[in-house]
């Protein structure tokens, strides 16, 4: 394989032609925020935490470093005030959905709640990490999303569910590990998680809030 | 109809229509368009065809239903040619006057032509400030041509195009042609179409769409739907040439699913095509394959967006997509894919067959040609008006939509659809022009014009238009989905008496990133009503924070509702409007509104008989004095 060379923050590193900026970065040891990004799975680009700034002067441009490849003499920057800002604000208006954000994200950008903003605690930032770890390892295809714009959300499909959850997830289901928020596993869609704590058995729901997750999987079997 | 195997055999075809048409005989144009069918002009139609029977004119004249003329507002609309009268709003009631008066004896039907708000009549189209600023380059054509009919498109220099660009054109003069017009795309981003072209014949890979964006999912936006209702086999011509030019066989047309005229008249236009041999194999016997296939979309805004669409056309959701790769590098199914809008497509035609000298005659340095816009909202004109680039907003609206209605006086222009951005009255003499437009923090998009008088708060226009835009987002990315949610909702607060000092910085700081990091242009652009408002009418939002005032008295929390004691005759109208009893008073004395019980609906102030306009709304400071 090719190799490229890039600069980041200053630093000149080689890597590999065809890896994203994110990936280059991590490779050299530079940290960049993510929360929709898993190594196992195709890039989505829907936190926008993991923006970055690159080129220089007036061709300056602000890019997800989850999706944008690198090139032969790109020049990054992770951390400038204005990416920081950006990155901020991103994690201000994420906390009226999820207000146990890990604190150290948190500090690092000086993000706090705003009591300007408006209240939709629904615990899922809709990274769609466990909707694509279900689809595109599992090829289970189980959960998905409804919805547009703030009433997105993901839903478990039960007959899917009956058919794949099972056989495809027999020692328990794998897409809890993936939901950095851990809503998956508390036991309804939209509650807030217990710390730390996740459910053995609980999976996400759910159109209906009201719905008890671990009676639908009954329904359909699972448990 | 014979498969056309040559190109001569094109042009025997078009002299064979031409040689059956006297160009003398009277011919009416009645429009059919969707507008127009809303007034019942398929009544007018039918009290025509059998008017014309009985009174034996029809060997005399011919009768054309037709796409939108423009002036949809004053529908039904119809035009007699060679003259050039223009009728409008007729009803199944006028025709045998028409016909009796006009038809047989070259009478005008007075009551039917067209008159301005100062009273001045028109007989003539021509002579219409509405059409006379126009330069109907694309859209012109629609009042000559029944869009059922190939022969009417042929007789109009129809496949023209198509079959110089077959005929005697290479594939790179075709694209160096339209590169050279500078033709830039109409369907939002104004990117140059002839470099997108390149792009795509460029990328590798055998197999290469072309697509044409017929979505038009901005509200209020009908003229993609007018030219495809119209004169569909326009769009389809340009769509060919460009598939010559890229190098592909197979298109693509994204269409809405509103719009079952527009897809009606397609399919017909497809299948004639394809009983001429202008679609299929071997295309005029020049070795030039293109199929077409029609894609229905379900109509969501976002759909409309490159990566969205072409998602939606494998079949997936339409949801947009990381795009560093460029569609017309990886587009439907990671193929190279041209995606055109239809005003765009419809303009190539006109490029082949007029030159490149004549459309970069028209337009300004760096935007060439004509745009159609949506004219809408407070102007005395609406319709879709045709203006070449460069025109100043001021004469678009007040030479073509012939100023604000009811003698109000303008206060801003929202241009560029939803995520647009108001522009303020010191800034009219903008021409219109992709750059221009884009400098002052608005757009061209696909050209949407609504214009707003002095009784519009600027502060609920932009609350108006996320409102939109939250639900039209597809909530996959941060910026977009939270972004736009909390500036509603501060928005919201602001217009409700609730904004506190802090709150136009924080919508700026949400802005700001929403801009800058969303992941398509939905969200990219969603913040411009917003930063466009508060960059030139900060002072209306600094009232509302500051001083609880909505100074154009629109904002309900904002407002009483008053009767001016000396104004007032006790005629007792208001009394007995209101729905809730809050009026009280005895005749020929002055009123009174008791606020407990006032809703502030609204009635009161507008059945107070203009004379007295004893009503007022107070807002802020006004009310405590
Ligand atoms: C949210 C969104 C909606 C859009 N809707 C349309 C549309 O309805 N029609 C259209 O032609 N372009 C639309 N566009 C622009 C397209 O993405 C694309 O730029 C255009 O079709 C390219 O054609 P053009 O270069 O000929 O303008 C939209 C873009 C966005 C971001
Ligand atoms: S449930 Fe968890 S993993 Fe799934 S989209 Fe929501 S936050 Fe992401
Ligand atoms: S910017 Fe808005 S519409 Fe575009 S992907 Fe993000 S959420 Fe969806
Ligand atoms: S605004 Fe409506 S409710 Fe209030 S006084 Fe007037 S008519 Fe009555
Ligand atoms: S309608 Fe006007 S003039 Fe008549 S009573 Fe009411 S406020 Fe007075
Ligand atoms: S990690 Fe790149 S957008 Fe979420
Ligand atoms: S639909 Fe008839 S003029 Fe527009």
């Amino acid at each position: 394989m090719s190799q490229v060379n890039v600069t980041i923050n200053g630093e000149q590193i080689q890597a590999e032609k065809g890896l994203t900026i994110l990936e280059a970065a991590r490779g050299a040891g530079i940290y960049i925020p993510t929360l929709c990004h898993h190594e196992q799975l195709e890039s989505y680009g829907s936190c926008r935490l993991c923006v970055v700034e690159i080129g220089a002067g007036e061709r300056k441009k602000i890019v997800a470093s989850c999706l944008y490849h690198i090139s032969e003499g790109l020049v990054v920057e992770t951390e400038t005030e204005k990416i920081n800002g950006f990155r901020r604000t991103i994690l201000n208006l994420l906390m009226h959905r999820w207000d146990n954000i890990p604190a150290a994200l948190l500090e690092k950008y000086a993000a706090k709640s705003n009591d300007r903003f408006i209240d939709n605690m629904t615990y899922c930032i809709l990274c769609g990490l466990c909707v694509r770890y279900c689809h595109e390892v599992k090829g289970a295809n189980v959960l998905g999303f409804i919805g547009r714009g703030t009433i997105r959300q993901v839903v478990i499909f039960p007959n899917q569910s009956a058919k794949h959850c099972a056989t495809s997830c027999p020692d328990g289901m794998e897409c809890l590990n993936f939901c950095p928020t851990g809503v998956i596993s508390s036991q309804y869609y939209g509650k807030r998680p217990a710390d730390g704590q996740t459910l053995p058995h609980a999976h996400p729901i759910c159109i209906n809030e009201d719905i008890n997750i671990l009676e639908v999987l009954e329904r359909v079997g699972y448990v | 109809m014979a498969r056309l195997n040559s190109v001569s055999d094109l042009d025997a075809l078009r002299k064979d229509i031409l040689s059956r048409r006297d160009p003398k005989k009277t011919k009416v144009s009645v429009c059919s368009g969707t507008g127009c069918r809303a007034y019942d002009s398929e009544k007018v139609i039918e009290s025509l065809k059998s008017g014309l029977n009985t009174h034996g004119l029809n060997d005399k004249v011919d009768l054309v239903t037709t796409g939108c003329h423009g002036f949809c507002e004053l529908g039904p609309v119809m035009v007699i040619y060679p003259e050039g009268i223009a009728y409008f709003k007729i009803k199944p009631d006028d025709v045998d006057e028409i016909i009796t008066g006009t038809l047989s004896q070259g009478k005008v039907v007075d009551r039917l032509l067209y008159v301005d708000q100062e009273g001045n009549v028109q007989v003539k189209e021509h002579d219409i400030p509405f059409y006379k600023h126009q330069n109907r380059v694309v859209f012109g054509n629609n009042q000559l041509i029944d869009p059922e009919n190939i022969d009417d498109y042929l007789a109009l220099d129809g496949y023209q195009a198509l079959a110089t660009c077959l005929g005697s054109m290479s594939p790179e003069e075709v694209l160096e042609t339209v590169k050279k017009a500078n033709l830039r795309g109409r369907g939002g981003g104004g990117f140059p179409a002839g470099q997108k072209w390149e792009a795509t014949r460029n990328a590798p890979g055998d197999v290469k769409y072309v697509i044409v964006n017929a979505d038009e999912g901005d509200p209020g936006a009908y003229m993609d739907r007018s030219i495809l209702e119209g004169n569909p086999h326009s769009v389809l011509e340009g769509m060919l040439i460009g598939a010559y030019a890229i190098g592909c066989q197979k298109g693509f047309i994204y269409i809405r699913q509103e719009y079952p005229l527009a897809v009606e008249h397609l399919d017909r236009a497809i299948e004639q095509m394809r009983e001429l041999g202008l679609l299929g194999d071997n295309i005029l016997g020049t070795g030039f394959d293109f199929e077409i296939s029609v894609h229905r979309g379900a109509g969501a805004f976002v759909s409309g967006e490159s990566s969205a669409l072409m998602s939606s056309i494998e079949g997936k959701v339409g949801e947009p997509r990381p795009k560093y790769i460029r569609t017309s590098i990886s587009g439907v199914h990671g193929c190279p894919s041209d995606l055109n809008n239809v005003e765009t497509w419809a303009n190539v035609p006109v490029i082949i067959n007029k030159g490149v000298d004549w459309f970069t005659a028209i337009g300004t340095e760096g935007s060439k040609g004509t745009k159609i816009f949506s004219l809408v909202g407070k102007v005395n004109n609406t319709g879709l008006v045709e203006v070449p680039m460069g025109m100043k907003l001021h004469d678009i609206i007040f030479k073509i939509g012939g100023g604000i209605r009811d003698g109000k006086k303008f206060k801003a222009v929202q241009t560029g659809g939803p995520s647009g951005g108001v522009i303020p009255e010191n800034m009219l003499d903008l021409p219109v022009d992709f750059d221009a437009l884009d400098k002052v923090g608005s757009m061209m998009g696909s050209g949407g014009m609504i214009v707003m008088d002095e009784e519009t708060c600027m502060v609920d226009v932009a609350k108006y238009f996320l409102e939109f835009l939250a639900d039209e987002s597809c909530g996959k990315c941060v910026p977009c989905r939270e972004g736009i949610t909390q500036m509603l909702h501060i928005l919201k607060m602001i217009c409700a008496g609730e904004g506190q000092p802090g709150d136009l910085e924080l919508l700026e700081e949400v802005a700001a990133m929403t801009k800058e990091c969303s992941l398509c242009a939905l969200g990219q652009s969603a913040p411009n009503p917003v930063l466009s408002s508060l960059r030139y009418f900060q002072a209306e939002y600094e009232a509302h924070v500051n001083d609880k005032c909505c100074p154009a008295h629109v904002c309900k929390d904002l407002i009483t509702y008053h009767i001016d004691p000396a104004k007032c005759k006790g005629c007792g109208k208001c009394l007995r409007n209101c729905a809730v009893g809050a009026i009280s008073g005895t005749k020929k004395e002055p009123h009174i509104i008791d606020l407990d019980k006032c809703t502030k609906c609204d009635t009161c102030f507008m059945v107070c008989p203009p004379k007295f306009s004893a009503v007022t709304k107070l807002s802020g400071k006004e009310s405590i004095a």
